[in-house]
């Protein structure tokens, strides 16, 4: 009896040191990360700029979703963020995929070279390489020097300064800098796969596209899945790039979600905390959706 | 058998080229910012490729107009305490959650990790206000507080105690050490290089940090090397020699700890997934 009573109160003692280890980050990630997402919410039910916003409540209470819908230049913002989404990340992750399977062979020499090589760009930050990519793409500038020389342009060309241009800017850096982050996945993923199923697949007279699709992909899928959601998360918060590289312009059209965000709470209208919040939780929704989306997709078990 | 190897090297010929064009890709813009640094703006929009002679007058521009060693030394700060607290905060967390798990426990990890779908846009209004009321706007504290505990950082942790031996854990319960006690000097030890990946991963964050350093560091002498480099860029004319001196110097730090640390890195990346 004695003895039982004093495990007990072992057990309890462990058990109450695990909830200290714990606590101080449960408190700190609930205070900081979700109690200001609740507030968001609730500011995005009031009304008017500046410290005033605090004490006004729109009317009606969704008023600032309805102006979100029918602001362009938000809208516009969000066709950006979108466009970039679909054409960026397919291609990326196709590349890291490629990389990684090239990378992963084992009668590969400079192996090690190679793989520092695809990786280098994580090495930057996000305002450095925005620059550096704003500085090649300038109207007299190394492209369009090098296209100059080709043959392939007369004159000048402003890329930055014309929206299509701009765009397609943005996505090549993206490319640039995010392809060998993703690679890094695949090859851990890669290099989890046995290679005796691969000799196994060869053996067996499959070729190396078939085996690359009816194996690997598949091995592969649940690292496909988790890039895909990481790659839209980042991307739908696109910020840096459209911020330092194209200044969101022309005019607007090449700026990203955060971006206007940003420029609605700090910028140029500063103190649009109400619609900024509003916003900001359009953008915390379509995130959610999206993961949501790509885990279910992922999720059929044939 | 010598024959099978070179044909199995002439077929990787075209891997080599695929590998070699995006090497060269990787390394270009680098390049072109080292010698952007060492250019004349008109030489860089004429795009020299050579190295030049104006490294020491980019440079002294760059400390007349910038406060470059402030800046810097701002950076180191902020980015060393916050990689000191988030370890720590985050790895006891770690532990505790899977050295200690049941199902309250588990189904108190699985709610924190849905913070990780919460983008920092969506709080940096709320929380911009609260640094505000407390008075952290221009201190370290505002820079640091938001990104000490992280779901990542947590997952990651836990993710990793799994390799922990519970022998280890027993033996020293045995020896009558203090559950505190255990962590400090069994799991601290036994985990470094888990401890090493999310250093340096925490640290490249803090560094590279950039929209909500912006926010919260409102005066010029808070603000960090990515704020530096983006102000130089602001103005109409752009002296672009200068600027690629400051993305150089903004650059170095992590660049060394990338070639010094590649392994460490990658596994931060990949961190909580295995």
């Amino acid at each position: 009896m004695e003895n039982k009573k004093k495990g007990m109160s072992v057990w309890q003692k462990q058990n109450a040191a695990g909830w200290v280890f714990l606590t101080p980050a449960t408190i700190m990630i609930v205070l900081l990360i979700f109690y200001p997402m609740i507030e968001a919410l609730i500011t995005s039910f009031r009304w008017g700029s500046g410290v005033r916003v605090y004490s006004q409540w729109a009317d009606p209470w969704y008023k600032n979703y309805v102006n979100m819908f029918h602001n362009k230049v938000f809208m516009q913002t969000v066709g950006n963020t979108f466009f970039y989404l679909i054409i960026q990340v397919p291609i990326m992750l196709v590349l890291a995929i490629l990389l990684a399977q090239l990378l992963n062979n084992k009668d590969l020499k400079f192996k090690g070279f190679f793989r520092t090589m695809v990786f280098l760009p994580c090495a930057t930050s996000l305002v450095s390489y925005s620059l550096i990519f704003q500085s090649m793409f300038q109207k007299t500038g190394l492209f369009n020097i090098i296209l100059n020389k080709l043959g392939i342009f007369h004159g000048n060309y402003a890329f930055l300064q014309n929206t299509w241009s701009a765009r397609f800017v943005i996505i090549i850096a993206l490319i640039w800098r995010w392809t060998g982050y993703n690679m890094v996945f695949y090859l851990a993923g890669l290099q989890n796969i046995e290679y005796s199923v691969y000799e196994a697949a060869k053996i067996d007279g499959a070729n190396g596209w078939k085996i690359f699709w009816n194996m690997t992909v598949p091995l592969l899928k649940p690292t496909i899945i988790m890039t895909f959601i990481m790659s839209i998360n980042g991307t739908l918060q696109l910020f840096d790039e459209s911020y330092n590289l194209t200044k969101g312009g022309p005019s607007g059209t090449t700026m990203t979600m955060s971006h206007y965000v940003y420029n609605q709470a700090y910028g140029n209208n500063a103190g649009q905390f109400a619609v900024a919040c509003a916003m900001s939780f359009f953008i915390f929704v379509l995130v959610a959706i999206l993961a949501f989306i790509n885990m279910k997709v992922g999720d059929t078990r044939d | 058998m010598t024959k099978n190897k070179s044909h199995i090297q002439r077929r990787l010929i075209p891997s080599y080229i695929f590998l070699i064009i995006w090497s060269f890709i990787s390394v270009f813009p680098l390049y072109w910012m080292i010698a952007g640094a060492t250019n004349t703006t008109q030489d860089v929009s004429r795009a020299k490729l050579t190295l030049g002679t104006h490294a020491a007058d980019n440079f002294n521009k760059l400390l007349e107009d910038s406060d470059l060693w402030g800046n810097m030394g701002n950076s180191f700060f902020y980015a060393i305490i916050q990689t000191v607290l988030c370890l720590f905060i985050c790895s006891l967390a770690g532990y505790g959650f899977e050295l200690y798990h049941d199902k309250a426990k588990d189904r108190l990890f699985a709610f924190l990790l849905l913070g990780m779908m919460i983008p920092p846009v969506s709080t940096m209004i709320p929380l911009y206000r609260m640094m505000t009321k407390l008075s952290f706007q221009d201190t370290v504290w505002g820079f640091v507080i938001p990104g000490i505990a992280t779901p990542f950082m947590i997952m990651m942790f836990r993710q990793n105690s799994r390799n922990f031996p519970v022998d280890i854990l027993e033996a020293a319960r045995l020896d009558g050490l203090s559950e505190f006690a255990i962590f400090f000097r069994m799991y601290l030890p036994v985990m470094k290089s888990t401890y090493a990946a999310a250093a340096v991963i925490t640290f490249m964050n803090a560094w590279n940090a950039y929209m909500w350093p912006k926010i919260i560091m409102s005066d010029n002498s808070t603000q960090t090397m990515p704020m530096l480099i983006a102000n130089l860029a602001s103005g109409y004319v752009i002296d672009y020699g200068e600027l690629m001196m400051g993305v150089l110097f903004c650059s170095i730090p992590t660049m060394i700890i990338f070639f010094l640390l590649q392994k460490q890195f990658a596994e931060g990346i990949t961190g909580a997934v295995k």
